[in-house]
């Protein structure tokens, strides 16, 4: 009896789909790189890391340094140097930390100090004895404070922009917006491409006739022109509001595909089976069909996720895009451009750098999926 | 023939008025009081009241749509809210060097992408074919912006082989000194995705029996893919290229606001920084109209390659 094992069921589409994905070493390596950008993302959210990006840690324009212990270690007898040396290319030592010109007196005072610690007066006494007590805890507190910033300055990765903000912490917390905006402005465009797209191939006739046309008129404008239009429009700046310029510009790609798919399932038989059992038209589009086309819908998805990433960088460099207190990638390269003259190259390369991964692994995530998903188009 | 152009241009009808339709309302509507937009900040009731008078929008929405499209139809948008050009002035003049730039860009990049097309799918699977490939991924997931800062620092402003910006009279100073960086930023842009393209519609054709039968006549390697398998391809090209004709006419943004070419993509950018509104919706009416058109002479051009497409 073939029904002897009630366990051997076949795999599903999905089960399988995970199965081809899982051979795939390509779409595991950018999965992987996917996944932890998320997590950057989710933790970055959520406050846990760069929650204090905007802070001030280095000197302005600090160059990346990757060896941390090293300068700081020498941080305290010759910061600059240090830095110098880890960046050949910096060409302005002039704007590096200098010296403290008053670093040498601080010396001579806190020697003295120290002598006179050593000499075997308590210091509980000296402090109620000497006048300038104050004045020099005050001195001492300001040094130890001075050398902090230069040994923190030293330890940036990817060094620091224009205020002395560590930029791996923006590019982190740039990360987090672009990818934020990219997901859920894919999100909304499409929810609403698969939702006009099946009432349009579901119930032709005259709703498929108004979105048909609502589909023209949508693709009768170039996509960046319609964009910059609703941005003109929209003066108010935020996340939300490039969320919805991006999210309802864009559905017309997911729109045309899903209304096909509709179109092609309504007169399967499963669908009139779902009929005949007295299935309402909300559900036969939704429990019944949408099961059914829900990969077409999931690599859409992914494939929006990647054009709107890129559409978000563009518009928030242009300034038509996130507000200026949110760090975004496009925001991070707007302040690159001119740092680049000044031979700052790394906060340029850093944004570049993480938004170049970020869309490799994506695009060759979405291809391996598409793949997997329907093994018949390779 | 004639009568699928007539019917075509008469589709065409509704769905620029949806176009039209769509304009008003996010700039009469949904952008809130023209009136305020334009008269700034620091404005008197009355200035607003005279403004609002001026620009037609005391009166009802139907009158005020009504106005938009006789605007559209008489092509005059009036003038321009921040330099008070004339808007038709502005389309004429900025058009040039956005195509200047354009034209060049898009027929370089078309046939460079069809030879590296047929050149690793006549080798696909290869070590080369897959490097090609790679290359070409990663190359799109750098960001424009990205290429066009470094090259312009790089080629420009370091090694001083270009101008960092600029755009004269003289046409061929144009196109020779001022326009070939961004040329060249724009070929390293739009290559990879063309030849991604490209690859696919070589590969559909590549195994097709004709080819063999071309090979088993003795025909050249050359001779096969150049001549057979290039005009059975070129069908999915030509239809691809004549859709990114359109955006000829709005220029490539980034490129020339960064080039400081006085195109019409540059003017777009700069009209929605002013809160611009007449140049704005003169430049996306007339793009919508003009990208129905190309779309109509892409359908076209598709049955003249193949005579095999029935339109309908």
């Amino acid at each position: 009896m073939p029904y002897d094992k009630p366990h051997a069921v076949s795999p599903g589409l999905w089960a399988l789909a995970w199965r081809r994905l899982r051979a795939d070493k390509v779409a595991m390596v950018s999965l992987t790189i996917v996944a932890a950008f998320l997590l950057l993302m989710v933790l970055s959210g959520t406050g846990l890391i760069a929650k204090n990006w905007s802070k001030e840690v280095g000197v302005n324009y600090a160059p990346p340094s990757f060896v941390g212990a090293d300068a700081e270690t020498a941080g305290n007898a010759a910061g600059p140097t240090a830095s110098s040396a880890g960046s050949p290319e910096s060409e302005a030592p002039t704007e590096l930390p200098v010296v403290d010109p008053l670093a040498d007196a601080l010396a001579a005072i806190r020697g003295e100090t120290q002598k006179s610690e050593a000499s075997g007066v308590p210091g509980a006494d000296s402090a109620s004895v000497d006048p300038l007590a104050d004045v020099m805890a005050d001195i001492r507190a300001k040094g130890s404070k001075a050398e902090a910033v230069e040994a923190r300055a030293a330890t940036l990765p990817f060094g620091g922009d224009k205020w002395g903000r560590d930029v791996l912490k923006k590019v982190i917390k740039g990360s987090e917006t672009s990818i934020f905006v990219g997901l859920a402005a894919a999100v909304v465009a499409t929810f609403l491409g698969t939702l006009f797209g099946a009432i349009a191939g579901y119930y032709g006739r005259w709703l498929d006739d108004i979105f048909n046309w609502f589909y023209s008129v949508f693709t009768a404008i170039p996509y960046l022109l319609l964009i910059l239009a609703v941005a003109a429009v929209l003066q108010q700046k935020g996340m939300f509001t490039i969320i919805l310029i991006l999210g309802l510009t864009g559905w017309t790609g997911c729109f045309r595909l899903i209304r096909g798919e509709y179109l092609k399932h309504k007169g399967r038989e499963y669908v009139q089976a779902a009929d005949a059992i007295g299935a309402s038209n909300a559900r036969r589009m939704f429990v019944h069909i949408f099961p059914n086309i829900s990969h077409v819908v999931l690599v859409q998805l992914s494939i929006l996720v990647v054009a709107f990433i890129k559409s978000e960088v563009i518009l928030s460099f242009l300034g038509f895009g996130v507000p200026v207190d949110v760090v975004s990638w496009g925001s991070m390269l707007n302040e690159a451009q001119n740092e680049l003259i000044l031979g700052k190259w790394w906060q340029l390369a850093a944004a570049g750098t993480a938004m170049a991964l970020l869309v490799t692994a994506f695009s060759l995530f979405t291809d391996a999926l598409r793949d997997a998903l329907d093994p018949k188009l390779k | 023939m004639t009568a699928y152009i007539i019917r075509r241009l008469w589709q065409m009808i509704p769905t620029l008025l949806g176009v039209i339709l769509l304009v008003f309302i996010l700039f009469n509507w949904v952008g809130g009081d023209p009136a305020y937009v334009l008269a700034g900040k620091i404005s008197s009731a009355e200035q607003i009241e005279n403004i609002r008078r001026q620009l037609g929008v005391d009166q009802p929405y139907y009158v005020q749509l009504w106005i938009f499209i006789k605007q559209v139809l008489t092509a005059d948008f009036g003038a321009s809210w921040s330099t008070n050009e004339a808007v038709s002035h502005i389309m004429a003049t900025r058009l040039g060097p956005s195509l200047t730039v354009l034209v060049p860009l898009l027929i370089i990049s078309t046939l460079v992408a069809i030879g590296l097309a047929l050149g690793v799918a006549y080798v696909r699977g290869s070590l080369t074919d897959r490097a090609v490939m790679i290359v070409c991924t990663v190359g799109l997931s750098i960001s424009i912006l990205v290429y066009i800062i470094v090259f312009q620092y790089f080629f420009a402003y370091k090694l001083g082989w270009f101008p960092v910006q600029g755009w004269g009279d003289s046409f061929w100073q144009n196109l020779v000194v001022y326009a070939s960086l961004p040329i060249l930023i724009g070929l390293v842009v739009s290559i990879a995705p063309d030849l991604r393209l490209f690859r696919t519609f070589v590969l559909d054709e590549i195994n097709q029996d004709y080819v063999r039968t071309a090979r088993a006549k003795g025909l050249s390697e050359n001779r096969i893919m150049w001549v057979h398998v290039l005009r059975n391809a070129s069908i999915p090209i030509i239809t691809h290229v004549m859709a990114q004709l359109p955006g000829l006419l709005i220029g490539a943004f980034l490129i020339e606001r960064f080039f400081s070419i006085p195109g019409i993509g540059r003017e777009v950018i700069l009209a929605v920084e002013r809160s611009d509104f007449p140049v704005i919706k003169a430049i996306t009416v007339y793009v919508a109209v003009a990208t129905m058109i190309f779309t109509l002479l892409a359908d076209l051009m598709y049955k003249a390659v193949d005579p095999r497409v029935q339109l309908k």
